[in-house]
């Protein structure tokens, strides 16, 4: 009754060409495309109006110009809760529009274009220092996680050296969290406090995931002594834990799928913004676990023994 | 572990179903026009202002100002007071002393139509007009009219500073210093208040924030302000009167909005999506894992109404915690964790049995072993989770003093949002144990004494006669 031991490790080359060729492209579309960072980062202006009608860009161009001295960047969208066009102003000002010089531009617009009735959605303005400064924090935040992570795993799981599973679940963890980059670049979303919360969620996901599969090898060898070479433990643990892993991602990913359906159909952008990464970065949090956390770790303990 | 006899069962499920219950109507007492929230509903959730559109900006000083910390309290005092004034009552307000920055966050106000954000705004930032004005004259607006409007006599300039104190029959005092200019002007109206009985409003813009009686003439620089202030009131008194002599003004270094049309949608489309894969977990889980599949629904079940009291603070005394879309993302993960930990124990559970031990043997072996991978998993994530509300966290809560060396270089985020992640996940992660794990073992437990319940392929067994 018991189910036929899986050859993982056998397979870690094709899994760290996948890996190596998805890295690749992630880079590539990132030199070609380019990743649009938010202004919560770099810093600038992003006004958001509501309008009727048609209203001539460069015309509004020049009155923003005349108002803030700065270039502006007019593109039309479409909000879908509303159904009604919207006018998306974008500066890349160095200095950041003051709250005074908001209301002003506003104003003017609505005066101006009274026929065209437009109303502010959304605005959000950040100074670059500031949008640098929530970067820099979210960055610590991660290298910290890491850090007390590896910690955690080291003290934990002793039995299969912990210290080096540590370093490897890591590893793990910034493979998840350039998928969920190339989510991001390639589907065009921006780069926004959303993506903090997509890696920092996945953060978690992935560590939870790698750490369920070390406890079982922890287990095994307990049980199987040291008898059983390093590969073979680890391919029986995976082929014990490989129907919850895949259960757990089912039930995951079908609820991340539920909220990126319903999102779609209702045309709700900023969550769609976030859930269909997320799922990239599920699926990627157990593929890791699998496919690269413990052959790297069988890898480095056989390179070990052999010393 | 003590023996779990049959009634278990009832009782764990009876307590998980008032729980879900008392979310869904919440628990008030209403005594004539008063009502008192005991416990809290599902629909009193503070939804943050990425989501329920709202107003997030920060003030600084106009560059080139070193702020003490001082003047940052009257600086934040004076927002706080004209927050009031504007009618936006469930403001946030801190002040971040090390970058010199105030953050200030509000929703939208219920009800306002034609509220206007940048209007708003641009009033919080401005310099507060301090006065000292003769008696106490208003119309019905509460604004001063005759001579409460004609005769101002002292301005913020001629202000010093003003101190909280206490005098000799204990009783908090402010103290106030004015300046030889502002001298000459109080003695004068001092003695005329004074003679004909008349007190001095002290103003901020248009409103009043303190109206003393004068009970003699003063001539020196220091004047005292009694009252039945307790500790806290003559500080903000004193605060709001030393704003007043503020030698900067407030600048905006980021400022958005979000319109509530744009938030409201989103929201309702995350609980329609919500219970939509609710439903396709319990099912999933039922048919792939029987027995244990119905326990673990019922205990997740529990889990989400556990996380929206933990968001919303159940209690009527109790404060929550703001729901933004990372916190909706923490709550996903927790309950994907707890989704995880039902799925190792009932998997657990599964290969005892056909490794050919005896059901109750099972049952003890497959919540023991499963347990450490769940324990060592949800303690990671704990972590992640401090070091998120320590990051972006209030400057002086718990979790932010305790990381005060490695976030401390950085202040206040700008950020709220993401406090919400950690908080969430802690908050999943503790209703974890409480619900995937014990209750859920609890529960099982119970059930398997009923005969009926014996028969293995119910855990996912081979069948056998038992």
């Amino acid at each position: 009754m018991t189910k036929k031991t899986i050859d993982f490790f056998g397979k870690r080359k094709v899994f760290f060409t996948i890996s190596l060729v998805l890295i690749a492209v992630i880079a590539i579309c990132t030199a070609v495309m380019g990743a649009e960072l938010s202004i919560n980062f770099k810093g600038g202006t992003l006004l958001t109006y509501s309008f009727s009608g048609t209203i001539d860009h460069n015309e509004v161009k020049s009155d923003i110009q005349t108002i803030t001295g700065s270039n502006a960047v007019i593109t039309e969208g479409e909000d879908f809760t509303t159904k009604s066009k919207t006018l998306n102003i974008s500066l890349a000002s160095n200095q950041g529009l003051t709250a005074d010089k908001q209301f002003e531009l506003t104003n003017t617009l609505q005066e101006k274009y009274a026929d065209n009735s437009l109303e502010l959605l959304s605005s959000s303005d950040v100074k670059p220092d500031a949008g640098k400064e929530f970067f820099l924090k979210c960055m610590v935040a991660v290298l910290l996680a890491f850090i007390v992570t590896i910690v955690y795993i080291a003290f934990r799981f002793k039995r299969i050296s912990g210290w080096s599973a540590g370093v490897f679940a890591i590893i793990g963890l910034i493979h998840d969290i350039i998928m969920v980059f190339g989510a991001f670049v390639i589907f065009g979303y921006e780069i926004n406090a959303n993506f903090m919360a997509v890696v920092l969620t996945i953060l978690g996901y992935s560590i939870n995931d790698t750490i369920v599969v070390y406890d079982r090898i922890r287990e095994n060898k307990k049980t199987l002594g040291r008898s059983v070479p390093v590969d073979e433990l680890v391919n029986i643990s995976i082929t014990q834990s490989i129907t919850r892993t895949i259960n757990t991602s089912i039930t995951t990913i079908a609820a991340m799928l539920c909220v990126s359906i319903v999102a779609t159909i209702f045309g709700i952008t900023s969550i769609l913004s976030f859930s269909t990464p997320l799922i990239v970065g599920m699926i990627s949090g157990c593929y890791s676990t699998i496919c690269i956390c413990c052959p790297l770790w069988v890898m480095w303990q056989k390179k070990k023994k052999a010393k | 572990m003590k023996k779990v006899t049959k009634p278990v069962f009832f009782i764990v499920l009876l307590v998980i179903a008032l729980f879900v219950g008392v979310q869904v109507t919440g628990l008030t007492y209403q005594y004539g026009d008063i009502q008192t929230t005991y416990i809290k509903k599902a629909s009193d959730v503070r939804w943050g202002i990425d989501i329920r559109g709202g107003v997030d900006v920060t003030f600084t000083p106009s560059t080139g100002v070193e702020a003490t910390e001082e003047q940052m309290d009257s600086a934040t005092e004076v927002i706080k007071q004209r927050l009031i004034t504007l009618g936006i009552t469930d403001s946030e307000c801190y002040t971040d002393y090390s970058n010199s920055r105030i953050i200030v966050r509000f929703p939208w106000q219920s009800g306002e139509t034609d509220f206007d954000p940048e209007a708003a705004v641009k009033e919080l930032g401005e310099t507060a007009m301090l006065t000292f004005r003769e008696g106490y004259e208003v119309d019905e607006t509460g604004v001063f009219t005759g001579a409460t409007a004609e005769n101002v006599i002292l301005q913020g300039s001629d202000v010093v500073s003003a101190s909280v104190g206490v005098d000799e029959n204990n009783k908090y005092i402010i103290v106030l210093k004015i300046t030889d200019d502002g001298k000459q002007k109080f003695s004068e109206a001092t003695k005329k208040c004074a003679a004909e009985g008349k007190s001095i409003s002290i103003w901020m813009d248009e409103t009043v924030i303190a109206n003393p009686n004068v009970e003699q003439q003063i001539t020196s620089n220091e004047a005292t302000i009694t009252g039945q202030f307790t500790a806290e009131e003559a500080k903000s008194l004193a605060d709001k009167i030393n704003s007043g002599a503020l030698p900067f003004n407030l600048e905006t270094s980021s400022f958005s909005t979000i319109s509530p049309t744009l938030g409201l949608g989103a929201r309702d489309a995350m609980l329609i999506a919500g219970a939509i894969a609710f439903v396709f977990i319990a099912v999933f889980m039922i048919i792939m894992y029987r027995l244990p599949g119905f326990v673990s629904v019922i205990g997740l079940a529990g889990q989400v109404a556990g996380m929206v009291c933990a968001v919303t603070g159940f209690f009527g005394f109790m404060n929550g915690s703001t729901l933004t879309v990372p916190g909706i993302a923490g709550i996903i993960l927790s309950v994907g964790m707890g989704v995880d930990a039902n799925i190792i124990t009932a998997e657990r559970i599964k290969e005892e049995l056909r490794a050919g031990k005896t059901l109750d043997g099972a049952l003890r072996a497959g919540f023991d072993k499963g347990f450490t991978a769940i324990f060592d998993s949800n303690i990671t994530v704990v972590f992640v989770a401090i070091i998120l509300m320590g990051a972006f966290g209030v400057t002086d809560s718990f979790f932010a003093t305790l990381l005060k060396p490695v976030f401390g270089f950085f202040g206040t985020s700008t950020e709220g949002t993401v406090y919400s992640l950690g908080y969430t996940l802690i908050a999943g992660i503790i209703l974890n144990f409480v619900m995937a794990v014990t209750a859920s073992r609890l529960m099982l437990q119970s059930l398997s004494k009923f005969k009926a319940l014996r028969n293995p392929v119910l855990y996912g067994g081979v069948k056998k006669n038992d």
